[in-house]
């Protein structure tokens, strides 16, 4: 009897409010916007491309009963969450996920129903969302490996950037994507070395180290790129003409409504991002050397009396993450654009940074994030034209305005690795 | 400026006493020598970090910091050179050519860096022959921005946010310069005054948040900067856009909102410098003398030390970040109202993390962030004609400003370079502030 009524104070004791009371007030903001002022539009969704082998009818939803629907869903999961939190502490993972869903899909619909041009492909949202996803995801990944053993990167930009440099100079020298991969790595691994070098050897606060690297990156490669890049032999800039790699369509998955587009007709760096989703997350969560680094990130003095080495372990991450961004940051130049430029992962590295920490330290929690700040980044070029209920630069900002809440511990609670950007001293 | 070891007494007691208290382990673990695999001249120092570092560190190695930075430089220099390149085809012929074509390039560069941010007798204008009243310029916003990094750094905490709080300050000054009709002298005073506001709003939600529900403020300030940028990029296209204009610029701001010049029309120094100077003062005075600044370092120096003494950690917390939100928000108002006279959406530049490097370099004190500014103005100006007269990208100076804080972040290595002997006076009983070990903790979170 006493140790029950101890579990039901202690659960007392932990019990938050936040949840229930943001779901209410994002409830209410939906029931208001979305429903009762929603635009009497309709929005209109193509779902198929000219090309596609299977046509699919264009899905036209009328604005203002889907946003009256997703308004009074919305309602009913925050009053769930709000019992879930009364009776057992906390609002279960299905309300929180399925309440995200159906208000980022109101919001969709909302703005697209108010837009004039009322037609949006929806195909075209998201394989243009995959140009913003991948180098997004190679970065988060790069910070789930490097702060899941205890290291902050902050230098995500910085390795992207410099991975994107050296893909270009040395696509364009060899004439060989691959070796220009090859080389994206490298570079990022030497960024990394520096992280890991000045954190790990010389005991450097992390986040100084991280912040010095970016500009040095930022530094150098602008450098090199007014030195190098604009030399022009028989009027070409024969240093920024890198190859491209081309696109690989899987057969028969390529031709799956909005997915095939999507995810299989990617280069080889859109199936080596999904590769490595799923690779890091295996290896984090079941395998001997995941619990290893997470031990080392969580508390490094009982992985260290347990034997593990935990600086070498950290260094070795650091290098790995390095190498992950380096190749994601090539992205840019081999891929997405045939040239570099000065300062072009613009900030990127950072939304990174943010889809790792909204995606709390988990690989596929990245990249879903990575998902919802690309699709949210499209739609922001997409709309840049029309007339829209909110300014595109509004959502711009929704990737950083989200991390803040989730750090603040307002939607849920992102917590990172408890060691992480502590140096470890052994003794 | 401020020399620990000459700080009040109570303060060693604080950073002393952690035992016990979480976290104390790292700082003990921290600050204990450590046994190394290999020896070298600065293992002693090995177990120190950064932010110890910037209290004790001597001088020296700041000045060898500069020297290996601008080093390294030299050889991304001479060897990106095309004379260089040239000569060195043929460089078992005459290896003589080679050298001279290095030293050709590399003193071309720096002379013009240097001449450019002093004095240069061969241009054609004041303006060009006394570039030392444009390194003065240059410097107004970063002794600002510094400051305002400097005294977060104090109480503990990474304002990685003067980007941000560069952008709203200048949002507000803007707003409040060709919004309103006021006298002269008035009207500054309220564009200063409103500036600070705005800074200390960005600011201080990043104290609110560490300290109301613990986030961590580096992430914090990072996604503040780049709302404040998507913020001013949608009210210059709204609210803020001059009607004239096809561009997403403001109005300019009219003459009584303005700095006015304080060397003329020939020179862009304005009375915005004087302002800068002013609030060096004023913060040395803060840090070093006032109860607040006593209770910044002691939160900075160990929370829970300072909890138990009965300081409002938190409260702390708000406070500094919204004098430092201020501050950058008065370099915003020294961008704004001295130099560019309108707003943009450029209007921070790059100053918001440069203010990072100036604080780190002047070693977190007021009157070191002032000189580390001046350098970094001297790099401005001087790359700006070194960029027109070598043909040397200014990116060069980035280079050589990142690689100055990393060399001074790791003194070992540039003991480890010159061979230095490192100062072996460190009585335990006298122990520096170190906040970096709690700063972190969870750095992410």
């Amino acid at each position: 009897m006493s140790t029950a009524t101890s579990t039901v104070r202690d659960q007392l004791a932990v019990r938050s409010w936040k949840v229930p009371i943001a779901f209410g007030f994002m409830a209410a903001f939906a029931a208001v916007v979305f429903a009762v002022f929603g635009p009497d539009g309709r929005a209109t969704f193509r779902l198929s491309q000219d090309s596609d082998a299977w046509q699919l009818p264009d899905l036209v939803l009328p604005a203002k009963i889907t946003g009256i629907i997703a308004a009074l869903g919305c309602v009913v999961l925050a009053a769930m969450s709000y019992l879930q939190t009364r009776t057992v502490g906390r609002t279960s993972r299905a309300v929180t996920s399925s309440f995200t869903v159906l208000f980022v899909a109101g919001f969709l619909i909302w703005i697209i129903g108010g837009t004039k041009t009322q037609n949006i492909t929806l195909v075209g949202l998201s394989t243009g969302a995959m140009l913003i996803v991948t180098p997004l995801v190679f970065g988060s990944l790069s910070g789930v490996l490097c702060e899941r053993s205890g290291v902050v990167n902050i230098a995500i930009e910085g390795q992207l950037l410099a991975g994107a440099f050296t893909a270009a100079l040395v696509g364009s020298i060899t004439g060989n994507a691959f070796a220009g991969l090859l080389a994206a790595a490298v570079a990022g691994v030497l960024v990394g070395f520096m992280l890991a070098a000045f954190s790990i050897k010389y005991l450097v606060n992390q986040i100084i180290v991280g912040v010095v690297l970016n500009v040095l990156v930022a530094g150098l490669t602008g450098f090199l790129f007014e030195k190098i890049m604009k030399i022009k032999v028989g009027g070409a800039t024969i240093y920024n003409q890198p190859p491209h790699l081309p696109n690989l369509p899987v057969p028969l998955l390529s031709e799956i409504p909005i997915i095939g587009p999507t995810f299989f007709r990617q280069s080889i760096l859109g199936y080596l991002m999904l590769v490595l989703v799923a690779g890091i997350w295996f290896a984090l969560f079941h395998t001997r050397w995941g619990l290893r680094i997470r031990a080392v990130g969580e508390h490094p003095q009982a992985a260290d009396t347990m034997g593990i080495n935990v600086n070498r372990t950290r260094f070795l991450n650091v290098l790995a993450g390095g190498a992950v961004a380096g190749v994601g940051g090539a992205y840019f130049t081999l891929v997405a654009v045939s040239s570099f430029s000065k300062d072009m992962t613009g900030g990127l590295g950072f939304i990174a940074l943010a889809a790792l920490i909204f995606g709390r330290w988990n690989p596929i929690g990245a990249f879903l994030a990575a998902m919802l700040f690309g699709v949210a980044g499209n739609l922001k070029s997409i709309l840049q034209l029309a007339v829209t209920p909110v300014d595109g630069q509004f959502l711009a900002m929704l990737p950083y305005a989200l991390t803040i809440l989730a750090v603040a511990g307002l939607v849920g609670k992102s917590r990172a690795p408890a060691a992480s950007g502590v140096p470890y001293v052994k003794g | 400026m401020t020399d620990p070891r000459t700080e009040p007494a109570p303060e060693d007691s604080l950073s002393a006493a952690p035992a016990g208290s979480p976290g104390g382990a790292d700082l003990t673990g921290a600050a204990a020598p450590m046994k190394l695999p290999r020896t070298g001249p600065g293992k002693d120092e090995r177990g120190k970090d950064l932010i110890r570092e910037i209290m004790t560190g001597s001088g020296l190695v700041s000045v060898l910091a500069v020297v290996v930075a601008l080093l390294i430089g030299a050889v991304l220099i001479a060897v990106t050179d095309a004379r260089v390149a040239a000569a060195a085809g043929y460089f078992f012929a005459q290896p003589g050519d080679t050298f001279a074509a290095m030293w050709a390039a590399v003193s071309e560069a720096y002379g013009s860096l240097f001449r450019g941010a002093t004095y240069d007798p061969t241009a054609r204008t004041w303006l060009g022959q006394l570039g030392i009243f444009e390194t003065l310029t240059f410097a107004t916003p970063l002794i600002l921005a510094g400051l305002s990094v400097t005294i977060a750094f104090r109480a503990g905490l990474f304002n990685i946010g003067a980007q941000g709080q560069i952008i709203l300050g200048a949002i507000f000054a803007g707003a409040l310069g060709f919004g309103m009709q006021l006298p002269p002298g008035i009207h500054l005073l309220v564009v200063i005054v409103g500036g600070a506001v705005g800074g200390a709003i960005w600011g201080g939600i990043a104290g609110l948040l560490k300290a109301r529900t613990g986030a961590h403020e580096v992430i914090v300030t990072i996604m503040l900067n780049y709302i404040a940028v998507n913020l001013v990029l949608y009210l210059l296209k709204n609210q803020l856009k001059d009607p004239a204009s096809s561009n997403p610029v403001s109005p300019p701001m009219p003459g009584s909102a303005v700095f006015p010049l304080l060397l003329g029309p020939n020179f862009r120094l304005n009375a915005g410098f004087i302002l800068a100077v002013l609030a060096v003062i004023a913060i040395a005075w803060l840090l070093n003398r006032s109860t607040l600044g006593f209770e910044f370092r002691a939160i900075g120096a160990n929370p829970n030390a300072a909890r138990t003494a009965g300081m409002v950690v938190s409260r702390g917390y708000i406070v500094v970040m919204l004098i430092s939100g201020g501050l950058s928000g008065l370099a915003g108002v020294s961008q704004i109202s001295g130099t560019e006279r309108s707003l943009d959406a450029d209007v921070a530049g790059n100053i918001g993390f440069d203010a990072i490097t100036v604080a780190l370099l002047g070693r977190s004190t007021p009157w070191g962030t002032f000189f580390a500014a001046l350098l970094f103005g001297a790099f401005k100006a001087g790359g700006t004609s070194m960029a027109v007269n070598a043909d040397v990208s200014i990116d060069i100076v980035l280079v050589v400003q990142s690689l100055i804080v990393l060399f001074i972040a790791a003194p070992p290595l540039i003991r480890a370079i010159f061979r230095v002997k490192s100062p072996t006076i460190n009585p335990p009983t006298i122990k520096p502030p170190t906040i970096s070990a709690q700063a972190t903790r969870g750095a992410a979170v």
